[in-house]
């Protein structure tokens, strides 16, 4: 009967939990969970490790072509093939994490100075300026995100820079409208009417009392737009709006995969599990950070 | 609200050729006329030789009456050439919308259902896989195994429903991941409200309870969901048109903006995000049919 009826019952600390499910509940909420945000974190360390040490591990020059082995399959020489020029992939891929992780840094970089900035202005100072900013805002946000980095990137031209710019501008809306809100709160509390009472200058009551009280929900939008940013960025290079060729930049060697995928199986496969792997690292680090800062996401 | 935005969508539009750092004709025709004369008969062609405030005007007049100006490239209407490869657009985006609905709100219900067992933890490592997973390279995967090894499709290029059906399930898998996730969480709080424990109570089949009484109470952020979704599908199309030589408008886009067409590009993008304002009305009136205590006035 306990069985039958805990089939029907899916609310966590129900008194009909059978003792198997409680056990797997137990285990989902105290190994599981936090072990998603370690693996991310690991990911993310190894990723960060192997973009520093690229130029000493990879056994070749990642854009010095070889024609005498071009297109050779993964062997103990080439651990993950050679490209069309004869060029290592597994290198490539070592040097493309270079790339990949500065893509991702300077575009979070670009929207949370221009999405920080618009927002704790829009927020704190409210009124007209409030309005059209929101409205500026409603507006971006009204294009899917992927057309408006093409939009941007049709403006300034197909580069590595400006698919940086593009991916950076296409995000800062969503870091406006966060700031704006927690903002929108902050502003109304005792603490800053009291800097406000004594005389403090709003540019000084913004960096010291609003922005540091609304940084937490700013530190998990930017640990999960990260991994957004890489996959728009690799995107476009796959494109060929972001980086050009000889560059190792992941998206751009599959375009070159593209080419060969009848007969060279192992250019497809590597750049794109390297995209996936990081990722999913600065993703899972994201849920796990995500859920530590909000006990309600913690109770699913 | 809507027309509002939509105008402010107008206005960026058009800026995107006068923003242009350096001069458009340059850029467009990338030095071809290097003759002073045959450069300002370019400029006045293209109405780039008349006051910004008279370009704008004529550039929403033009719009009104379907005019997206001329592509450079193909020297065709815009419009038409919209005409040609939109429709190609639509379907992929549709097909991929219905495959991701169909995944992502099983594969939602499931977990939300089974919540903290292994079937929860397969399906969300499913949607973490899917929202970290490339589009172009799940694409290529499935060329490599489903049309180069297994050869049940066809490889590239072909316009027909068997060469839709790869592009769809790539787009529609990694949209299902997301609708997976907020089902799942939509579902665990509504299937925890004192009125699914009532139906449960008075005996009713847990089918019913589910999609009856659950799932209906939790199709308004799912329908939210759905409709940016459309959104994420429309630029996904860019990128699995171009994977899979789709003659989408995805496909024009990008040789578009490889050659600085800039009245394609224009066209383009104003058709697109227009498009996607017309879906997030579409989801505010099914807010109306789903819940029927929204009333808009």
């Amino acid at each position: 009967m306990i069985e039958a009826t805990a089939k029907h019952t899916t609310g966590y600390g129900l008194q009909t939990t059978s003792w198997r499910k409680r056990r797997s509940v137990v285990f989902f909420r105290t190994l599981f969970r936090p072990l998603q945000g370690k693996v991310g974190a690991i990911i993310i360390v190894l990723m960060i490790a192997i973009a520093l040490a690229a130029p000493l591990v990879a056994p070749y020059d990642p854009l010095k072509p070889a024609y005498q082995v071009r297109l050779n399959g993964p062997s103990a020489s080439h651990l993950m093939g050679t490209d069309e020029t004869g060029r290592d992939v597994f290198s490539r891929v070592l040097f493309g994490s270079r790339i990949s992780l500065r893509v991702g840094i300077i575009a979070v970089a670009i929207a949370l100075a221009i999405g920080v900035t618009v927002g704790l202005i829009s927020g704190y100072y409210r009124g007209i300026v409030d309005t059209l900013i929101m409205r500026f805002v409603d507006i971006l946000q009204a294009f899917p995100g992927f057309l408006l980095a093409l939009s941007i990137i049709a403006m300034l031209g197909p580069n590595l820079r400006n698919a940086m710019i593009a991916v950076g501008i296409g995000s800062a809306a969503g870091f406006a409208r966060l700031v704006r809100g927690s903002v929108l709160s902050i502003r109304e509390t005792d603490y800053v009417m009291a800097a406000r009472v004594v005389g403090a200058p709003s540019r000084l009551i913004m960096r010291r009392h609003v922005l540091p009280n609304a940084l937490s929900p700013i530190i998990v939008l930017a640990t999960l737009e990260l991994p957004a940013a890489i996959l728009v960025a690799a995107s476009l290079s796959f494109l060929g709006l972001g980086a050009q060729p000889p560059s190792p930049e992941w998206g751009a060697m599959l375009v070159d995969g593209h080419n060969y995928i009848q007969t060279a199986w192992w250019l497809i496969t590597f750049p794109g599990i390297a995209i996936f792997i990081t990722v999913l690292g600065f993703n899972l680090f994201g849920n796990a950070l995500q859920d530590a800062l909000n006990p309600r996401l913690r109770q699913r | 609200m809507l027309i509002p935005i939509w105008f402010g969508i107008l206005i960026l539009v058009f800026m995107m050729r006068v923003l242009v750092p350096g001069d458009p004709i340059q850029l467009m025709f990338a030095g071809q006329y290097n003759d002073p004369v045959v450069e300002a008969q370019m400029r006045h062609k293209f109405g780039l030789d008349k006051p910004l405030t008279t370009q704008f005007v004529e550039y929403v007049e033009g719009v009104a009456h379907g005019d997206l100006g001329f592509s450079i490239t193909s020297q065709q209407p815009v419009t038409k050439l919209i005409e040609a490869h939109y429709p190609y657009t639509v379907v992929l985006t549709l097909t991929s919308l219905s495959i991701a609905i169909v995944i992502g709100i099983v594969t939602g219900i499931i977990a939300a259902l089974r919540k903290d067992t292994v079937i929860d933890l397969i399906s969300m490592i499913f949607a973490l896989a899917g929202l970290s997973m490339p589009a172009f390279w799940l694409g290529l995967l499935l060329i490599y195994v489903f049309a180069v090894d297994l050869h049940w499709f066809p490889v590239l290029g072909a316009m027909s429903p068997k060469g839709l059906v790869l592009p769809s399930i790539t787009l529609g898998v990694i949209a299902s991941a997301v609708i997976a996730r907020l089902v799942r969480s939509t579902m665990i709080d509504v299937l925890n409200e004192d009125y699914i424990r009532t139906a449960r109570a008075k005996g009713i089949v847990e089918t019913r309870v589910v999609v009856q009484h659950a799932l209906r109470n939790a199709l308004i952020p799912i329908v939210t969901i759905i409709g940016l979704q459309f959104g994420g599908l429309l630029s996904g199309a860019f990128i699995v048109e171009v994977v899979f030589a789709w003659h989408g408008i995805g496909e024009l886009a990008i040789t578009a903006l490889q050659h600085r067409d800039f009245p394609l590009i224009q066209g383009i993008v104003l058709v697109v995000a227009t498009t996607y304002v017309l879906v997030n009305l579409a989801v505010d009136v099914l807010y109306a049919v789903i819940d029927r205590r929204i009333i808009y006035s």
